[in-house]
C-alpha cells in the first residue's frame, strides 16, 4: 500500500476535530511513516542514566525501529550512539546491558572504538592504505545520536537533526518530572526492581489515549475493583488498608470523581491528568519523609510537591510519568497491532524504602502481564483493534466536551473526563506527521 | 495410597495426601479444572504464591519486583473476580494444562517439606494459547488437614521477557 507516502494532505485528514480515522491504528504504512516522522522526529524517553553509573556501563535500546545504545563515558557524560559497527553493521553489543569496559570491540572482526564513538584500531591497517576509508563514513568511527538530552537523569533523545529543541518541545510538562525526581529529599532517583515488560496486540496510540481515559475504569475495571470491594466490606474508611488495597480500591471511584480530578494539555501532545487530585492522593501519610523533604526543599515547595500526585502525564509520544507512586510507563511501538508497554520503578534517594516498594506493588497490581487490573484493559485494546475492521462506521469518536476555542489554545485546564486529552495528543501526531513529511509532491 | 485417594478429583480426603509428590500433582489438577475455590483452600494462612521477576535467579521478592506475589487476600481477589460475569478478558474463557515432570522431594524436615517440579504450562483462550516453561518449588507445611502451601514459587525461562497476558495460576 502506498496511499499515505508524500501525500501529507491526507495524512491530515485522518484527525478531525473531534474524530479521528481507524487507519491511525489499523495502517502498517502509517506505521512504518511514523517511524520515519513522528519517533524520529519527536523527543523519544531512552533510559535512565542510573542505569549506567560506570564507566563503560551501557543500555541497549531500539527506538524508531533503529538500533541504539546508550553509554556512560569516563568523563561521566551519558552518550548515545547507534549501534552499529562503521565496519559491517554487527551491533557492538547484543546484551540488553551490560559494561563494555574501557572501548568497544566488534566481535566479527575486531575493530575497535572509544566509548564515544572515536575509532580505535582495527586489524591488518596496511591494507587500508591508498584507500577511502579514512574519508568516508566507515571510518569515522560509530555514528552518535546527536540530539540527546539529560533532564534529570531522564534521557531522551531527537534522532532527526531537524525539530523543535527539547525544552520548546516539552515546556511545561517538564514540571512532573520535576515533582517525581524532587519526591528524592536529594533529588535523586535510582531504577530498580526491574522492568515488567508486556506484549499487547493493539496500536500504540490506542494504549497512550487509555493512560488519559477516565471514564473507562468504573465499567472496564468493574471485575476487579468489585472482589476487591467484597474482600474488604466490613471494615471502616479509616482503617488502615494493606498497599495493594490502597492501590486497588481507588480504581472503584465514580464518574464524578475522575471528572473533579482536573486535566490539561499542553502543546505538542502533552498532558497531565489529575491536576487537582488522583487516585493516588491519598496513600498513608509518611511524617518523618515528610520533615525530610521541608529540610530539603522549603516549607512551600516540599507542599507543592507532596500535594500533587496527578493520576498520569504523558509525555507525546513515548512515555508516562506519576510521581507517587515512582513509576513510569514506556511505550514503544512494535508495529501497527503491536506495542511493547514496560513498567518501570523507582527509588528515591534519602526517601524511605516504602516509596519503593509502593512504585513496585503498584507496578505489580496494575501493569505486570499477570494484573488483573490490566488483563481486562488489554483484552479490550485487542478487542478494539479487532473491531476497527468493521464496516459501517471508519470513524473514532473523541467528542466529548469538546469545544472549538481549543483549537486556538495551546495550554488549556479542564475537567477529568474532557476527552480534549486525547484529542490534544492526535492534533499533535497530525502536526508532527506532516511538518516532517513536507509540502504534498 | 487407601483411603487419601477416595475424594479422587476434589473429595475431602484428597489434601491430605501423605505422598508430597501427589499433592503437588493435585494442585495442579485443580487448577486445570478450574476448581479455584478448591485450589485456594490449599494454601497456609500466611501463605504465598510468587512469581519473581528474574526467576530462579531471584533471592527474595522485596528487593526486585515480581510478575505476581500474592497472599491469600490477593488471591482470593483474583479467584473472585474471575467469577464476575464482567470479567471481560474472560470471554471466552481461559483454559489451563500443566504438564509436570515428577517432582523431586529437596528435603522433608519436621512438618515441612521443599519440592522441584519442572513443568510446561499451556494457557488457552480462544483461537490463541501461550506456552511456558520452568520449575514450580513448592514449600509446604503439614497440618491436621493434610499438606498445606506456604509459598509456591514459579521459576519461569527467561521471566524478564516481554510477556502477553497470563490471566491464570501457573
Amino acid at each position: 500500500m502506498n496511499l499515505y507516502r508524500n501525500r501529507p494532505d491526507l495524512v491530515a485528514a485522518l484527525v478531525q476535530d473531534d474524530r479521528v480515522h481507524r487507519d491511525l491504528y489499523l495502517s502498517e504504512e502509517l506505521f512504518a511513516l511514523e517511524q520515519e516522522h513522528l519517533f524520529a522526529s519527536t523527543w523519544v524517553f531512552l533510559g535512565h542514566a542510573s542505569q549506567v553509573p560506570q564507566a563503560g556501563d551501557f543500555v541497549t535500546q531500539e527506538i524508531a525501529g533503529r538500533p541504539l545504545l546508550m553509554v556512560r563515558q569516563p568523563d561521566g557524560d551519558v552518550h548515545v550512539l547507534y549501534n552499529r559497527c562503521a565496519h559491517k553493521g554487527t551491533q557492538l553489543v547484543t546484551d540488553e546491558c551490560g559494561n563494555t569496559g574501557r572501548f568497544f570491540r566488534c566481535p566479527y572482526h575486531a575493530w575497535t572504538y572509544k566509548l564515544d564513538g572515536a575509532p580505535l584500531g582495527l586489524p591488518l591497517k596496511n591494507g587500508y592504505e591508498g584507500t577511502q576509508l579514512k574519508a568516508c563514513e566507515s571510518g569515522q568511527g560509530l555514528s552518535a545520536v546527536r540530539n540527546v538530552k539529560v533532564y534529570r537523569d531522564f534521557v531522551f533523545v531527537r534522532l532527526s537533526d531537524t525539530g523543535p529543541s527539547f525544552d520548546d518541545y516539552f515546556g511545561e510538562v517538564l514540571g512532573a518530572i520535576d515533582n517525581m525526581v524532587d519526591r528524592s529529599p536529594e533529588g535523586k532517583l535510582m531504577v530498580g526492581g526491574g522492568v515488567l515488560r508486556n506484549i499487547v496486540h493493539c496500536n500504540w496510540k490506542m494504549y497512550l489515549e487509555n493512560i488519559n481515559d477516565t471514564v473507562h475504569p468504573m465499567s472496564t475495571h468493574e471485575s476487579a475493583t468489585k472482589a476487591a470491594e467484597a474482600l474488604w466490606e466490613g471494615h471502616a474508611p479509616t482503617d488502615p488498608k494493606p498497599m495493594a488495597m490502597e492501590q486497588i480500591l481507588p480504581f472503584g471511584s465514580g464518574y464524578e470523581f475522575f471528572d473533579r480530578m482536573g486535566g490539561r494539555v499542553f502543546a505538542n501532545g502533552h498532558s497531565v491528568l489529575g491536576v487537582n487530585f488522583s487516585i493516588h492522593s491519598n496513600y498513608a501519610q509518611l511524617p518523618e519523609y515528610e520533615a525530610a523533604m521541608r529540610a530539603a526543599h522549603g516549607e512551600a515547595r516540599a507542599a507543592e510537591i507532596l500535594q500533587r500526585s496527578p493520576q498520569n502525564s504523558v509525555f507525546f509520544p513515548s512515555l508516562s510519568v506519576k510521581g507517587s507512586p515512582l513509576a513510569i510507563r514506556v511505550i514503544r511501538p512494535l508495529a501497527a497491532n503491536r506495542t511493547l508497554i514496560e513498567a518501570w520503578s523507582f527509588s528515591a534517594a534519602g526517601a524511605p524504602a516504602l516509596l519503593f516498594e509502593r512504585a513496585m506493588s503498584y507496578n505489580r497490581l496494575v501493569f505486570s502481564p499477570m494484573s488483573v487490573v490490566a488483563h481486562d484493559d488489554v483484552h479490550l485494546f485487542e478487542s478494539i483493534q479487532q473491531g476497527l475492521r468493521a464496516g459501517g462506521n471508519e470513524w473514532v469518536s473523541l467528542h466529548r466536551n469538546f469545544d472549538p476555542a481549543e483549537t486556538q489554545q495551546a495550554t488549556v485546564t479542564t475537567n477529568g473526563t474532557n476527552e480534549l486529552l486525547m484529542r490534544n495528543q492526535f492534533r499533535a501526531w497530525a502536526k508532527t506527521m506532516t511538518a516532517s513529511m513536507g509540502a504534498p509532491a | 495410597m487407601g483411603e487419601d485417594h477416595d475424594g479422587e478429583h476434589g473429595g475431602p480426603g484428597m489434601t491430605a495426601l501423605s505422598d508430597p509428590r501427589d499433592f503437588v500433582a493435585h494442585e495442579a489438577a485443580l487448577l486445570d479444572e478450574r476448581r479455584f475455590d478448591d485450589w485456594l483452600t490449599l494454601f497456609a494462612e500466611d501463605g504465598h504464591y510468587w512469581v519473581p521477576l528474574l526467576g530462579a535467579a531471584q533471592a527474595d521478592p522485596f528487593s526486585h519486583n515480581s510478575l505476581a506475589y500474592e497472599d491469600r487476600l490477593l488471591l482470593q481477589l483474583r479467584v473472585g473476580r474471575l467469577k464476575n460475569p464482567r470479567a471481560h478478558s474472560q470471554h471466552p474463557a481461559s483454559h489451563s494444562q500443566h504438564v509436570l515432570q515428577p517432582s523431586r522431594l529437596e528435603r522433608e524436615e519436621g512438618d515441612e517439606a521443599w519440592l522441584r517440579t519442572p513443568f510446561l504450562y499451556v494457557e488457552a483462550r480462544g483461537e490463541g494459547q501461550i506456552l511456558l516453561s520452568g520449575t514450580a518449588r513448592h514449600h509446604l507445611v503439614r497440618t491436621l488437614e493434610g499438606w498445606r502451601i506456604r509459598e509456591k514459587r514459579i521459576d519461569l525461562l527467561n521471566a524478564p521477557r516481554a510477556l502477553p497476558a497470563i490471566q491464570l495460576f501457573i
